[in-house]
């Protein structure tokens, strides 16, 4: 009897769907850079992101994992990420040649609220791996940079070897419509020609800033929120156009298996971005 | 509705004709317990049965099912725990426990695992007698009014059977013979009785309405690091609430040229590694963080949600953790009651 129960594999959130690794190289010692293809055309098609969104990553036999999508929905084709090694799932595709299927499904979470940024002032401050869902509404923003006020990012890495997609930022110096400031907090090569110290040391380098008509972005470390947030606190932000995305442990990133919860929420459909307010109802978190 | 009535000794037969159209499952006896399990010799359906050690949520999603079949050309999906069945026995509050898990399984996207399944199952509902840790009556989940196909009251010699859906009807039409729709007075003064004697028999109340401001005033109250220290985070509390819905996946992979299984089994946000993040952070590394989290959403998350708690009432908690932190003393605690469960005591031992 168990053959009419079949559900179309389309209507399966959780059926991963072949794609293949078409370029990859490594953005430091244990980061990587991943550019994928969907295998079927029409898969690709009807892959609708938005900055900010996250997709689930199957590696064949090793498991799934989330991942933010590194790349911008103006860039269409190529699904790009920026993977840091860190257990079985990754340590297994940093493994992939090339060519190698892997299995893909998304896209998932509510995003940035780029809609809602239109016309505003964007503020990105980011620290190590937190690039990876920024640098889409980051390249999202210069590729539509006629809908976007300024546009200013602060960088911050640990060492010059740890910053992640350096050539890209160092281009991003040389443009005229956005601010662009990098720090390491140490430099270990002795060439560093950009600021030394920790992200917020940025803070005084930044032009003035007009706080009602700006969002700031916030991605990075955990210890870094805090004192980010502090900054742009004193700044005058809105609490509620400071956004950031939050890390969770997740099984299904369809609200289903409950791993992500904080509180009521499910980080998997409700963020992973949430605003500072929202923020600071999460009991959890404070 | 249509409520129909019929005579006890019809009941066997009765099964037999509809249990040919699907596999019968019911409560059966484990010892001084009860389980769900497929019945083909119907004098082992357990009639008294108050409540089963795990819910009837393991019919729909087991503890362990393969989700994919996996080979180098893809992922296969695998719903071969889906067949047709019929549920017998089950009582208001694990009712209300599924249609709690509907909502959870159908929310934002379909999870096909547990819902096709759950089509698959015809729902036929038993009354019953509350004992000492049903509390059913606290959460609004004594009674059912969606949910079933059929609806037995057992009214001592007869039943009466209230028919819930279309599915349902077709049952009855399977053996119109056994039912009798002519209901006397008599027939109605008998369930009020019954219902009357049904409400009077609950031992344990819990306040419910209380429950969400109460968990926000107590958020950081010192019992919960009571609780915390108690906890053996064996994770049964979750395996046994019908409402419970978390799970974990693993991929396994087999010798020789098997296809490899995507596996998922039932989790629980108690246990230690449940929140673990890249990094090794763990977000409620204390336990009685863990437990302030179950709690959250038993007591208050779905309610703000809903308007009702996700605890149906169904006492498991109470009869099942072996340090007693259950939503009844876990209640207590938060009205500031005295609390005599053993995970205070543990607390008075330790802080000697
Ligand atoms: C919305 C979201 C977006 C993410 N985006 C990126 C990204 O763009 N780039 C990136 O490198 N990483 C990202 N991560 C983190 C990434 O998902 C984890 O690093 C990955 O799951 C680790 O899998 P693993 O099998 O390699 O490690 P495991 O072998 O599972 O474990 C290694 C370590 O990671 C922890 N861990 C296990 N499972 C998870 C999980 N599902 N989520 C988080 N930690 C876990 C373990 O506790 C352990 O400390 C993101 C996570 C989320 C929730
Ligand atoms: S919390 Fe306890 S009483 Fe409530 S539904 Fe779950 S197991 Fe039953
Ligand atoms: S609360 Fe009780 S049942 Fe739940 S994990 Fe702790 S000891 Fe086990
Ligand atoms: S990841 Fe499964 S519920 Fe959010």
């Amino acid at each position: 009897m168990n053959g009419e129960h079949k559900c179309l594999a389309e209507t399966n959130p959780f059926t991963p769907h072949p794609a293949r690794i078409v370029r990859s190289y490594h953005l430091t010692k244990d980061v990587k850079f991943f550019q994928v293809r969907f295998v079927d055309m029409e898969e690709a098609l009807r892959f609708d992101y938005k900055p900010g969104q996250f997709a689930m990553l199957s590696i064949l036999g090793a498991g799934e994992a989330p991942f933010c999508i590194s790349s911008t929905p103006s860039r269409p084709g190529l699904l790009e990420f920026c993977i840091r090694k860190m257990g079985t799932v990754t340590s297994a595709l940093f493994e992939l040649k090339e060519n190698s299927f892997i299995g893909l499904r998304g896209p998932y979470g509510n995003g940035f609220p780029v809609e809602e940024m239109r016309d505003k002032d964007i503020l990105i401050i980011e620290g190590g791996m937190g690039v990876a869902p920024l640098r889409s509404v980051l390249l999202y923003s210069l590729d539509n940079r006629d809908q976007f006020g300024r546009v200013a990012v602060l960088y911050g890495s640990k060492r010059p070897s740890e910053m992640i997609f350096s050539e890209e930022y160092f281009a991003l110096k040389g443009r005229n419509d956005l601010e662009c400031h990098l720090a390491v907090d140490a430099d270990d090569t002795g060439k560093w020609t950009e600021n030394i110290g920790v992200v917020t040391t940025l803070f005084r380098h930044l032009k003035k800033v007009d706080p009602e008509n700006t969002f700031a972005l916030v991605c990075g470390p955990p210890v870094m929120y805090k004192f980010v947030i502090k900054e742009l606190i004193k700044l005058n932000i809105p609490k509620d156009q400071i956004l950031m995305t939050l890390e969770r442990r997740m099984k299904c990133g369809v609200g289903k298996c409950g791993h992500c919860a904080i509180d009521y929420i499910y980080t998997c459909l409700d963020g992973p971005v949430f605003n500072y307010w929202d923020v600071l109802h999460m009991r959890e978190l404070i | 509705m249509r409520i129909l009535k019929l005579q006890k000794k019809d009941l066997f037969p009765l099964l037999k004709v509809i249990s040919r159209e699907a596999e019968l499952w019911a409560p059966t006896a484990k010892g001084d317990k009860f389980a769900y399990g497929r019945v083909l010799d119907f004098s082992r359906i357990a009639m008294d049965a108050v409540r089963t050690i795990i819910p009837p949520k393991k019919i729909m999603v087991p503890s362990l099912f393969n989700m994919f079949n996996f080979t180098e050309k893809g992922y296969q999906e695998d719903l071969s725990h889906v067949t047709d069945r019929i549920l017998f026995g089950i009582h208001p509050c694990d009712i209300h426990g599924l249609l709690i898990l509907d909502k959870l399984f159908s929310q934002a996207y379909l999870d096909p695992y547990y819902l096709e399944p759950r089509k698959k199952t015809l729902i036929l509902g038993l009354s019953c007698l509350p004992d000492a840790y049903c509390f059913c009556k606290s959460t609004h989940t004594d009674i059912i009014e969606e949910g079933y196909d059929l609806f037995f009251t057992d009214l001592e010699s007869y039943f009466l059977v209230w028919i819930g859906s279309s599915r349902g009807d077709d049952l009855i039409r399977l053996a119109p013979d056994f039912f009798d729709d002519k209901l006397t007075e008599k027939d109605i003064q008998t369930y009020t009785k019954w219902q009357e004697k049904r409400d009077n028999a609950f031992k344990t109340t819990v306040n419910f309405t209380r429950m969400p401001d109460l968990m926000e005033l107590n958020y950081k109250a010192p019992f919960w690091e009571e609780v915390g220290a108690a906890c053996l985070a064996c994770g049964s509390c979750s395996m046994v609430c019908p409402t419970c819905n978390c799970y974990n996946v693993v991929d396994k992979l087999f010798l020789g040229n098997k296809p490899g299984k995507r596996l998922r089994h039932w989790d629980s946000c108690t246990l230690p590694e449940y929140s673990e993040v890249a990094g090794g952070e763990n977000f409620r590394e204390h336990k009685s963080q863990r437990l302030k989290l179950w709690y959250t959403h038993k007591l208050q998350a779905y309610v703000s949600k809903y308007g009702k708690p996700s605890c149906v009432g169904c006492g498991r908690c109470l009869v099942t953790c072996p340090v007693q932190i259950h939503v009844k003393s876990v209640a207590d605690a938060l009205e500031g009651h005295p609390v005599e469960a053993f995970w205070k005591k543990f607390a008075q031992e330790v802080s000697k």
